[in-house]
């Protein structure tokens, strides 16, 4: 199952298939594509990737959080390309016994998606102009992290 | 030693300053990432706007300056991550 999608993000596929009848509890999450009061008029996302990277590190991430939380199953995606304001980037679903072991696998897939996949965005204005912009918030141009970079 | 022959690629703003996506290199061994990614600054005619400890993978894993490096890897210089 790839981890990539090129069109909307189905929350309910996601959640279906997570679900199971030894699983009470069913966490999701979706990111959103935004404009804070800082970010001026964004009205798209493009979304790009080291396509083939995002799959294998995404597969560890599910991996390692299912190592994690036995018991736990994951459903998530990242969608590339262009994403309009208000709709969804990523989205994550986890099935699991009970709602603590849901919720904290479905926080620590999204930490970890955030702090590794190898993704980038550029923000798309009002004005049509255009400028890559980072997780730390940093706009073009962005200096990397210092020293090491993370590792799986 | 012999060379090592390593595909590296570069991916968003870090592609756009470098002004290529995809470049065979042959770093001296025993290779290191961090040899290679020296080596791709010096380079690339724009290789010196690269910063000089940027994230790297390599084998589409992260991977830190100080990995060796073997014939046929593939190295990726990533710009800061935002995805999510």
């Amino acid at each position: 199952m790839s981890y990539i999608v090129q069109d909307p993000i189905d929350l309910g596929r996601l959640a279906a298939r997570v679900a199971a009848p030894d699983r009470g509890a069913i966490s999701t999450f979706l990111g959103t594509v935004r404009a804070g009061p800082d970010d001026g008029p964004v009205v798209r996302i493009e979304y790009s990737a080291y396509e083939s990277m995002l799959e294998d590190e995404f597969a560890r991430i599910v991996a390692e959080t299912e190592e994690r939380w036995p018991g736990v199953a994951v459903a998530a995606v990242h969608r590339l390309g262009a994403v309009p304001l208000g709709e969804a980037s990523i989205g994550i679903a986890v099935g699991a016994a009970r709602r603590v072991a849901a919720l904290d696998a479905c926080r620590h897939v999204i930490e970890e998606a955030k702090r590794r996949l190898p993704v980038w965005k550029r923000e798309v204005l009002a004005d049509g102009s255009a400028r890559w912009r980072d997780n730390a918030g940093g706009r073009e141009p962005a200096a990397p992290p210092p020293g090491r970079g993370p590792v799986a | 030693m012999h060379a090592v022959r390593v595909r590296c690629r570069l991916f968003a703003r870090y592609a756009e300053v470098a002004g290529v996506e995809d470049v065979e290199l042959e770093v001296p061994g025993p290779a290191t990432v961090g040899d290679a990614v020296a080596l791709l600054r010096r380079q690339l005619p724009s290789g010196h706007l690269l910063p000089a400890r940027p994230l790297v993978a390599r084998n589409r894993a992260h991977a830190l300056p100080g990995d060796p490096l073997a014939d046929g890897d593939e190295l990726a210089i990533l710009p800061p991550l935002a995805g999510g």
